[in-house]
């Protein structure tokens, strides 16, 4: 049986505008969703990719934090254990270690291949990323446009394929397009991971309807990845099904980064077990919550 | 003439790995660090061992704050 999903959660202009909806008696999402966490403990529900249990479903992008010290203390209060770094040259100026500050917050590194704009150059580079970190796993960025850091899918997807042969655990940075991502996971990514809106642009989730539409065309994790605003972006991308959210501006950028780190783990937490309470129907007229019988006789108004 | 991280470098041509990464202060144990010649990634056991030769293009990469 095909899984109900509510393609509405994430609708804030329908939400808003509050008569989108045109069919009350036949609502789309009626049906509550039975894809949430089967524990109401966030800690207990974990996610699995490529085999790998993670205890958090928020990762985190370390670009952007305006200290190494400010980046510790994001990661304590995310509770995240799964966090991106770029591969660039060495400085020998540089002041601190990234390398040092990440592996004293024991967490895993997930490079990714920021920069890059052909599938050679992105394979390169996760060749150069496992043999610095010694980890199989990258996230796979292909960008098709300077403006909007749009990914390149056909070098995506080739890419994609090359990196999988060579035993990658492969976590691709996609569009918001069903039919890719269906695509991506067919050629082996341990994940997906579509963007909500441009990377960096706060916009939140553009097309929710499509974000749906991705949990139901792939079996492996769908990762939000792009886009994210603030907490209620990543609230959204949990209630439509999404399994994690990865967020770096929002946070990095945050006036208070370390306070949105926290803000952010308590939406992807929030918006889990909203997913799997499964939300009430959206609809255009009102529906009493207090009884109709025993409403008492108060005389001629 | 040999280039390193983009710029040229006083590396002479039979000069190995490792002598070029000394350059940018780093050693065979480094962490996090990777490199890469002419486009081909060379793994750490061979960084004492790898002669450069002319013209070669070493990259020498570590993480950084990103995505």
């Amino acid at each position: 049986m095909r899984e109900t999903i509510d393609t509405h959660a994430g609708g804030p202009d329908a939400a808003r505008n509050g008569a989108a909806e045109p069919a009350a008696a036949e609502p789309l999402a009626a049906e509550p969703v039975a894809a949430g966490p089967a524990t109401d403990d966030p800690a207990a529900d974990e996610l699995i990719v490529a085999g790998r249990t993670l205890r958090s479903r928020l990762l985190l992008g370390t670009g952007g934090f305006p200290s190494l010290a400010i980046l510790a203390e994001a990661i304590e209060a995310s509770g995240t254990e799964l966090v991106t770094v770029a591969l660039r040259r060495v400085d020998p100026s540089a002041r601190g270690s990234l390398v040092d500050v990440l592996a004293q917050a024991e967490v895993q590194l997930l490079p990714n291949t920021a920069g890059c704009h052909t599938a050679r150059d992105a394979v390169l580079t996760a060749r150069l990323a496992r043999e610095a970190f010694e980890t199989d796993w990258v996230k796979l960025e292909v960008i098709g446009d300077e403006d909007t850091l749009l990914p390149d899918a056909p070098e995506l997807l080739l890419a994609a394929e090359e990196l999988v042969d060579e035993g990658f655990v492969v976590l691709p940075y996609t569009s918001d397009d069903p039919v890719l991502a269906r695509r991506l996971a067919d050629v082996g990514c341990a994940a997906v991971m579509p963007l909500g809106s441009p990377i960096g642009s706060g916009m939140g989730i553009r097309n929710p309807y499509n974000i749906a539409l991705i949990r139901e065309a792939v079996k492996v994790p769908v990762v939000l990845d792009a886009g994210i605003g603030t907490a209620s972006d990543a609230a959204i991308a949990m209630e439509l099904g999404c399994d994690a959210v990865l967020a770096a501006s929002a946070i990095s950028r945050a006036a208070d980064p370390v306070r949105m780190a926290a803000a952010m783990r308590a939406a992807v937490q929030a918006g889990r077990l909203a997913r799997g309470a499964g939300r009430i129907p959206r609809r255009l007229y009102a529906t009493a919550s207090s009884p109709e019988a025993g409403l008492p006789e108060l005389g001629p108004s | 003439m040999i280039v390193l991280n983009g710029e040229e470098s006083d590396v002479r041509p039979g000069e190995l790995l490792s002598a070029a990464l000394a350059r940018l202060q780093l050693d065979l144990q480094a962490r996090g660090v990777a490199v890469a010649v002419d486009g081909e990634v060379v793994p750490r056991a061979q960084w004492s061992s790898y002669a450069l030769a002319a013209h070669a293009r070493v990259e020498v990469l570590t993480a950084m704050q990103g995505g």
